[in-house]
C-alpha cells in the first residue's frame, strides 16, 4: 500500500481529570500525517503539539506496542481497537482512516475498569479474576519436555488458542453487557485442556466465575461481539467450554 | 446452590432451560393451533382445544408452564438491570452492526413485545374460555365441549386489525428466537466451533416455522373470509 498523507485530521477525546472529575470530549486538529503511521504514533504526534502549545497531552495506556502485551485499549469511532479486525490498537494505522474525518476516541467504558484519566483504565479487575484461580499449583520440578506430556493434538492446539488471550479487555468493552466471559473463558479453557490444569478445573471454574460476578461485569447474552472484536480472535466455543465446566462441576457439588 | 442461583451462569441456565421449555409448548401450540385452518366446520379443532383442556397431564403442564414464563420474564429483567449497570457511563458512539445481530441485541426489547402480545392473547382467548366462561357449548362426535373455534374463527373473520396484530406477535417471536434458540443451547453448554454453525441453522429453521407457522392462521382468515 502506497503511502499517503493525510492533511487534515480531527481527534475528538475523551478528557477527564481522574477517576472521580466528570469527563467531556476535547477535539484537537492534526496536520499532515502519514498514512503508514500507526494511530498511536498520531497520538504522540499530537501530544507533542499539545506540550509545545503548553496544553496537557493526552493520557492513553501503551507499551509493546506490537501487539502482544494488551496494555494498549481504546474505543475508536464506536469499537474497540478501532476500525480493523484481529488487531489491537498499537496495530491500527492512519491509513484506515479518511482525509478530513473526525475521529471519536473513547476509553473502555465498564464500570469494573475505572478511568485513571483521560483514555487510561485500571484494569486489575482481570488480575483479581486471575488470582482467583487462573493458574496450575504447581510449585517445583524443572520444565517438562513437551513431547512428553500426554495430550492430543486437537486439545494441544485448541489450549494453544485459548492461551492466545493478552488480558486487553476489548471483549468487556465491546460487550453491551460488560461481560468478561470471553476473558475468563480463554483461561478456562485453556488449562481445562491440558493435564497439568484439568486437575484445578472444577475448582478454578467457580472461583473465577465468582470473582468476575463479585467484581460487576455483566451477565453474558451469547451476542457473540466480543470474539470479532479480540484482536487474538478467541471464540465463543470457549464461553461453551466454560459454561459446561461450571455446571458439571455445581452438579459434583 | 444457594450461589448457583445467583451466580451469571446460573441465572443464565434458567433463562435457557425456560426458554427450552417455551420452546416445546410453542411446537405443541402451533401443532393445535394449525387444525384451526384444516377443517372449517370447527371439528378438528374444537377437540383439540377440548383434549388439552381436559387431559391430565396437560392439565399438569399448564401451571410449570405459567411458572416457566414467569422465570424466563423475572430472570430476563433482573439479568438486564444488571447488564444495564455494568457500563455506568455510556459510550457516545457505538458501532456493532457487524459484530453483533440486531435480535442478540434487542432481545428484552422483544421479549417485552411479546409480553403485550401474550396479555392481548390471554384477555383474547384464555380468559373468556377459563375464567369469564362466556363462550358456547357445541356437540362433537357425542361429546360436549366448548365452541373454541368459533371464538377464535370469529376473532379473526372479523378484524383485519386483530388478524395483523397476531401476524406482527408470530414474526416477532419468530426473530426473538433466531438468537434465543442457539443461544440456549451456548448457555447449556452445548456448541463448540462445529456444532455451533448447525445449531444456528436450525435454530433459523426453527424461528421461522414458527413465525410463518402462527402467522398463516389469521392470513388464512383473511384471505378465505
Ligand atoms: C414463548 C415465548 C418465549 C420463548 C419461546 C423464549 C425463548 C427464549 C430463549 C430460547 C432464549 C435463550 C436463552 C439463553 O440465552 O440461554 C431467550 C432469551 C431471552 N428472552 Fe425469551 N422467550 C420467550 C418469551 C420472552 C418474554 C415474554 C420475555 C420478557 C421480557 C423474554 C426475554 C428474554 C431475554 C431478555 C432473553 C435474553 C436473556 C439473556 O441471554 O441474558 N422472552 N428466550
Ligand atoms: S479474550 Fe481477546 S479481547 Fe478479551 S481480553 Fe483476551 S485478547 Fe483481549
Ligand atoms: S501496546 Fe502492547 S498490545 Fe498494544
Amino acid at each position: 500500500m502506497s503511502e499517503k498523507i493525510l492533511k487534515e485530521i480531527k481527534v475528538r477525546v475523551w478528557k477527564q481529570k481522574n477517576s472521580t472529575a466528570k469527563g467531556k470530549f476535547e477535539t484537537y486538529t492534526v496536520h499532515n500525517i502519514s498514512t503508514d503511521t500507526s494511530f498511536l504514533e498520531m497520538l504522540d504526534i499530537l501530544n507533542m503539539q499539545l506540550v509545545e502549545e503548553g496544553k496537557e497531552p493526552i493520557v492513553f495506556d501503551h507499551d509493546c506496542r506490537e501487539g502482544i502485551c494488551g496494555t494498549c485499549s481504546l474505543f475508536i469511532n464506536g469499537r474497540a481497537h478501532g476500525p480493523d479486525d484481529d488487531i489491537t490498537t498499537c496495530q491500527l494505522h492512519m491509513r484506515k482512516f479518511k482525509d478530513g474525518e473526525t475521529i471519536t476516541v473513547e476509553p473502555f467504558r465498564v464500570g469494573a475498569f475505572p478511568v485513571i484519566k483521560d483514555l487510561m483504565v485500571d484494569r486489575t479487575a482481570f488480575e483479581k479474576i486471575l488470582q482467583a484461580g487462573g493458574f496450575v499449583s504447581v510449585n517445583t520440578g524443572g520444565i517438562p519436555d513437551g513431547n512428553a506430556i500426554p495430550i492430543s493434538y486437537d486439545d494441544a492446539e485448541a489450549a494453544m488458542d485459548a492461551a492466545s488471550c493478552i488480558g486487553c479487555g476489548a471483549c468487556v468493552a465491546t460487550c453491551k453487557n460488560s461481560s468478561a466471559m470471553l476473558f475468563v473463558s480463554a483461561k478456562v479453557s485453556h488449562l481445562a485442556r491440558l493435564p497439568q490444569g484439568k486437575i484445578e478445573a472444577s475448582r478454578r471454574a467457580k472461583a473465577m466465575v465468582a470473582k468476575m460476578d463479585e467484581l460487576g461485569f455483566g451477565n453474558c447474552s451469547n451476542t457473540g461481539a466480543c470474539e470479532v472484536e479480540c484482536p487474538k480472535g478467541i471464540s465463543i466455543a470457549n464461553i461453551a467450554t466454560l459454561n459446561r465446566e461450571y455446571l458439571m462441576a455445581k452438579i459434583k457439588d | 446452590m444457594s450461589n448457583f442461583v445467583s451466580s451469571s451462569i446460573g441465572k443464565k441456565f434458567f433463562m435457557s432451560i425456560t426458554g427450552f421449555f417455551l420452546m416445546m409448548f410453542l411446537l405443541v401450540h402451533l401443532s393445535i393451533n394449525l387444525l384451526l385452518i384444516f377443517d372449517d366446520s370447527g371439528e378438528l379443532f374444537n377437540m383439540g382445544a377440548h383434549f388439552m383442556g381436559t387431559n391430565p397431564l396437560i392439565r399438569i403442564v399448564e401451571p410449570i408452564l405459567a411458572i416457566g414464563f414467569i422465570l424466563h420474564m423475572a430472570y430476563a429483567v433482573y439479568l438486564t438491570w444488571q447488564n444495564m449497570k455494568a457500563r455506568p457511563v455510556d459510550y457516545k458512539q457505538v458501532n456493532q452492526k457487524e459484530a453483533s445481530t440486531w435480535a442478540s441485541r434487542n432481545m428484552f426489547v422483544l421479549g417485552l413485545l411479546i409480553t403485550s402480545f401474550l396479555v392481548l392473547h390471554i384477555m383474547n382467548f384464555y380468559w373468556k374460555l377459563k375464567i369469564e366462561k362466556s363462550v358456547g357449548l357445541v356437540m362433537v362426535s357425542g361429546a360436549e365441549m366448548h365452541d373454541a373455534y368459533t371464538l377464535v374463527a370469529g376473532l379473526f373473520k372479523s378484524s383485519l386489525a386483530y388478524d395483523l396484530v397476531y401476524i406482527f406477535g408470530a414474526i416477532v417471536l419468530g426473530i426473538h428466537l433466531t438468537h434465543g434458540f442457539w443461544s440456549a443451547f451456548q448457555t447449556m453448554g452445548w456448541s463448540g466451533n462445529l456444532w455451533r454453525k448447525r445449531i444456528e441453522f436450525v435454530g433459523n429453521v426453527f424461528a421461522i416455522i414458527i413465525a410463518i407457522g402462527f402467522s398463516i392462521i389469521p392470513l388464512y382468515f383473511i384471505i378465505r373470509f
